[in-house]
């Protein structure tokens, strides 16, 4: 096999896996797995842990205190 | 550090320490850039000294940026959303805390080191031997620390930004082992195993692959966490993500020889490496247009967030670099922008615009909520870094454009008898305004980097206040 031949089967097997991941990721059938791996970040809603247990329990007073805080639509609360 | 913030189930110590050196890393490289920028304006500036020359702080800037800055990032959001996308701790403590000291140890070295005139002249991969032993061992920490953790993972899945951050890891490790293969000398001397055109070769492609791998897959790995999380809506296709991911690993690779056009390198490896690159644009706006059409719907935020902002002028600074690229890669265009400031104004609106944009997005998502908060200090230094930064970027690239094309053009204007129409100075003369454009640019970029530098300690300070509180009894 000269080299042009080996080089056309390497980019011919290339095509064949290209399309493959495309036909298995488009399948409707990967479509509830994929649907499910995309909530991901947001399936670990740990706000309340991820503040030390002081701080959350002090956090209304001091809340409508602190400005910046009390934006809380842009904290990660979404579950 | 107070251990009231130690969370119950994930370790945050470690990406805790990697946040705060990414900010620190980020002034310090940056830095380095104005002092060269300034250079470049005024050359007495190198102080007639070895040490401050700018042959010798140009590969620690790159270094710095790329390697502090950049590695501190990834390493930082990587241990972070490993955790919390497998929900699991890191797989060790102790080896995660070795892969923190150890990559500090490596840049504390490039910064002795480079001044000192140490190298391998190899670009990106200056590092002497010693160090790149270290870095390697860390490297191989890095991998198992992060591999073992999905495989310990309490989801079925793994998220798509674990995929991301994976193929970065495996392949700079791989690359970083190959091109630096090179025959000890002396204790800060070392030979490369390869010769001649085959040396350069393989130094282009991990120096691509240094960009494909550590530069675009390890911060799309962050872009696929930071930006569903930011604009607080699932990634816009799963599918695309799978398919640009594999396309992406495939085709980058290949890409290298477009740094070696017109050399020495074989005209076939040429033409396949300007082919690659072309085909490269495909994968690489996959991933743009699915980060991009995450915020379908929400494109609102973008009027009071300035944190998703920087996520997404990251993501057209992306897709604006991955289009200059491929059209650069192509021959008859790299014969007019190669070696011209061109190459380094497409080299800073990706680094500038994409990788330092996205980090330093998700750096303002994350650094609160590792130190028990939803929000930084202030929001509104948050805005004035953003169009800083954006402004800095327009003026940096824009810069180097001009002068890019400029310098292009004069070298290769020749006279009717063939003798060149301009002389090599002459061209250096005329980047001269381009050069104090760029300057005031950079200045920019570290103006906003010590906003962001205030607004992170505040942030940090605020946190350790608020944890000193006596504990409130509960009845």
């Amino acid at each position: 096999m000269d080299t042009g031949t080996f080089r056309g089967i390497i980019t011919g097997l290339l095509i064949i896996a290209f399309l493959g991941i495309t036909w298995w990721a488009y399948s409707r059938r990967r479509k509830p797995d994929f649907d499910e791996a995309a909530q991901l970040p947001f399936a670990d809603d740990d706000e309340q842990p991820n503040r030390d247990s002081s701080a959350s329990q002090q956090r209304s007073p001091r809340e409508q205190e602190s400005e910046a805080d009390s934006r809380k639509d842009r904290g990660d609360e979404n579950a | 550090m107070s251990t009231a913030l130690e969370h119950p189930t994930y370790n945050y110590k470690v990406v805790r320490q990697f946040a705060i050196m990414t900010v620190v890393w980020g002034i310090v490289g940056m830095l380095l850039g104005v002092i060269l920028a300034s250079q470049l304006v005024w050359p007495q500036l190198n102080l007639d000294l070895p040490w401050t020359s700018f042959g010798r702080l140009r590969p620690l800037h790159t270094n710095a940026v790329i390697f502090a800055f950049g590695g501190s990032a990834l390493m930082a959001t990587s241990y972070y959303v490993v955790q919390r996308t497998c929900q699991t701790r890191l797989f060790s403590d102790r080896l995660a805390a070795f892969t923190f000291w150890g990559w500090q140890a490596v840049i504390v070295s490039a910064v002795v080191t480079l001044p000192l005139g140490y190298t391998t002249t190899k670009e990106y991969a200056e590092l002497e031997w010693p160090i790149n032993i270290l870095i390697a061992v860390v490297w191989v920490s890095y991998a198992i620390v992060f591999l073992m953790t999905i495989k310990q993972r309490k989801t079925s899945h793994i998220y798509v930004a674990n995929w991301f951050f994976a193929a970065f890891i495996l392949t700079v490790a791989v690359l970083h082992i190959v091109n630096n293969a090179a025959i000890p000398v002396t204790m800060m001397y070392s030979t490369s195993i390869y010769a001649g055109a085959i040396d350069a070769m393989v130094q282009w492609w991990y120096g691509h692959n240094a960009v494909g791998f550590f530069l675009t897959a390890g911060f799309l790995g962050m872009m696929y966490y930071f930006v569903p999380k930011q604009a607080e809506r699932p990634v816009y296709s799963y599918r695309l993500s799978i398919v640009h991911f594999w396309a992406l690993i495939m085709v980058y690779m290949w890409a290298g020889p477009h740094h070696l056009h017109y050399t020495a390198l074989p005209n076939w490896a040429q033409s396949l490496g300007m082919v690659m690159s072309i085909i490269l644009l495909a994968p690489s706006w996959g991933g743009m247009i699915n980060g991009m059409m995450t915020l379908s719907g929400a494109w609102h935020k973008l009027r009071t967030d300035p944190t998703l902002r920087f996520l997404v002028v990251a993501l057209s600074f992306y897709g604006m670099s991955t289009f200059e690229g491929p059209m650069m890669a192509v021959k008859t265009v790299n014969a007019l922008s190669h070696y011209t400031d061109w190459t380094i104004g497409h080299v800073h609106a990706g680094a500038l615009g994409w990788v330092a944009m996205i980090t330093i997005g998700s750096m303002y998502h994350l650094i609160p909520r590792l130190f028990g908060r939803t929000e930084m200090y202030s929001v509104g230094m948050i805005a004035v870094h953003f169009w800083l930064a954006t402004i800095g970027t327009v003026l940096y690239i824009a810069a180097m454009w001009v002068n890019g094309i400029l310098q292009g053009l004069m070298w290769r204007a020749i006279n009717p008898d063939g003798t060149l129409m301009y002389t090599f100075v002459e061209a250096v003369e005329a980047s001269g305004p381009g050069y104090i454009v760029r300057l005031i640019g950079g200045l920019f970029w570290v103006i906003g980097m010590l906003i962001m530098a205030y607004n992170v300690f505040m942030t940090v300070k605020r946190s350790q206040a608020l944890s000193q509180q006596p504990l409130p009894q509960t009845a």
